[in-house]
């Protein structure tokens, strides 16, 4: 071999392990937002029901992990040449690239490793479920959501994601959601809030005069370490999402797409704080927090085309979206103790809207029709779910569990045994 | 013998302790406790919703004195407790039938 074609083999495969590297640090950044979920939850959740609520986060981790290299994978990504909308049956991840593959070059070169693949869409699906355990989070049965997350990360969430990532109709359609404010916030939404409405609000949240009653979380700096940990992962969750960083254009957009999503974070965390202020008088920590993940949910679904300014104020928009949407969702009894459906639904809705501002290969009507079709199915397919569970284990515990505590009866574990409380 | 207890704002309890050592008491007792008074707690917000806390935390501290030094520890007590403000709390005094020092037997104003 002459010395030319050495160098160039040796820089595609030096591509290959730099894009591989950096999409499982990416990869890897996704997974820490496992932890910011649970130590969000963890803190808006009364201290009675932590054990409870920190199991789930771990479990269905593990869960979306086994199911989706078992099937979730296969369906969502390895079907053949294909614009459908139900997804072929398949098991496992297929086969790991060849050298040969990658020195072929080409539009069909492989770039990087199937494997970094798998595990940057695998953490995916565990973000999108980690969103279904806060709404449903201090009356629902342990092994009545582990039931539903098997079925949610094994085949409702792959199905509706084969439709834009692996080639389907809403891909062929035209539907533009880049990292999946829709595919992964919206769908995680919208199955929460179909367990929500079958399973009912917590004991005492909602009056019968209409009232609706405060249920403080018990520790405000766990829900706002797991605010900021997502805030980090965010950058793994857009950023991965371009796929490639080995040349100028591709280094530049991911670099966009850091400065994008940081800014439209801010941007939702200060008007959620603003908005509160002159709502209720106090600045809400609470929705404030909120408000920042509304912003990251919102820039997520275009968060290149942007200049900074405009994420900023898509954010700023998405953090407004979110405080209104909270009060909304308690006007209609629905319970969501930590704000989940707002913050990835309604705020998801407005992400797939905002792409219309910078992106203008997106259309109104193309993005109506990826929010409609994935709200219809993720909504049937979990109403379903959620009923077939209720009928069989039941899905919510007792009013004497729900009162003393999950922790204590559910887990006969308490996460803070030496506390008394009052 | 007189046993004072003392009903306060929790930030205030160093401030007593430091004025009841001042008059030479060799010895309190505290509790941490909740209750409400004329105010009946107050009310807080959370996610725009507003709630009572009935009960807020007050610290309860209990000084067994000498009905000669009874007036002092009042006085320390109502000194060093007072911001002026809604809230400071209520000193109760009663009367004291028998006080016993566990270690050494010793009784009455001897076991002080």
């Amino acid at each position: 071999m002459n010395d030319i074609a050495t160098v160039s083999s040796d820089l595609a495969q030096l591509a290959y392990a730099l894009d591989t590297f950096y999409f499982l640090l990416m990869g890897a950044l996704v997974m820490f937002m496992a932890a910011g979920f649970a130590m969000l939850e963890a803190g808006l959740v009364r201290a009675k029901n932590t054990t409870t609520i920190l199991t789930k986060n771990v479990l269905l981790y593990s869960i979306a992990s086994v199911m989706y290299l078992l099937l979730g994978y296969n369906l969502m990504y390895l079907n053949d040449s294909w614009a459908g909308v139900v997804p072929d049956l398949g098991f496992l991840i297929g086969d790991e690239n060849t050298t040969d593959a990658v020195l072929e070059g080409g539009d069909d070169a492989p770039y990087y490793s199937s494997r970094s693949d798998f595990f940057f869409q695998v953490v995916f699906v565990a973000t999108t479920m980690s969103i279904i355990s806060g709404a449903v989070a201090e009356r629902m049965k342990l092994f009545a959501f582990l039931g539903f997350a098997i079925v949610f990360t094994g085949f409702i969430y792959p199905t509706q994601g084969s439709w834009s990532w692996g080639g389907g109709f809403l891909s062929e359609a035209g539907f533009s959601d880049f990292a999946g404010s829709g595919i992964v916030h919206m769908c995680g939404a919208t199955a929460a809030l179909a367990g929500v409405i079958v399973l009912g609000a917590r004991k005492g949240k909602y009056g019968s005069d209409g009232a609706v009653n405060a249920i403080p979380g018990c520790n405000l700096p766990l829900a706002t370490l797991g605010t900021l940990i997502l805030w980090l992962g965010w950058f793994g969750f857009n950023g991965g999402s371009e796929l490639m960083v080995s040349n100028v254009d591709e280094s530049n957009a991911v670099a966009a797409v850091f400065l994008n999503t940081n800014m439209a974070a801010a941007g939702g965390a200060i008007v959620a704080a603003v908005v509160t202020k002159v709502l209720f008088g106090k600045a809400d920590l609470s929705m404030t927090l909120n408000g920042a993940l509304a912003g990251l949910v919102s820039i997520t679904a275009e968060p290149l085309a942007p200049s900074a300014l405009l994420a900023t104020i898509i954010g700023g928009i998405g953090g407004a979206v979110v405080v209104t949407s909270v009060l909304l969702l308690d006007k209609m009894k629905i319970d969501d103790p930590v704000g989940a459906i707002s913050v990835h639904g309604t705020a998801g809705i407005w992400g797939l809207f905002a792409v219309l501002l910078s992106n203008s290969d997106a259309t109104f009507g193309n993005q109506i029709l990826g929010i409609v079709s994935i709200f219809a199915f993720t909504f049937i397919a979990s109403l379903l779910v959620w009923f077939v569970l209720k009928m069989f284990i039941g899905i919510r515990v007792s009013e004497e569990v729900e009162e003393t505590g999950m922790d204590a009866i559910e887990m006969g574990m308490e996460a803070y045994p030496e506390f008394k409380r009052a | 013998m007189k046993l004072v207890t003392a009903v306060v704002k929790p930030f205030k309890l160093d401030d007593v302790r430091e004025a009841l050592s001042d008059i030479g008491m060799q010895g309190i007792t505290v509790t941490e406790v909740k209750g409400f008074g004329r105010q009946k707690g107050h009310t807080e917000l959370y996610r725009g919703a507003e709630y009572v806390v009935d009960f807020l935390p007050k610290v309860r501290i209990e000084v067994a004195t000498s009905d000669d030094q009874v007036d002092s520890v009042i006085e320390a007590i109502s000194k060093a407790a007072n911001t002026g403000k809604i809230g400071d709390g209520k000193i109760f005094v009663s009367g004291l039938e028998q006080v016993i020092r566990i270690r050494t037997g010793e009784s009455g104003t001897e076991a002080l």
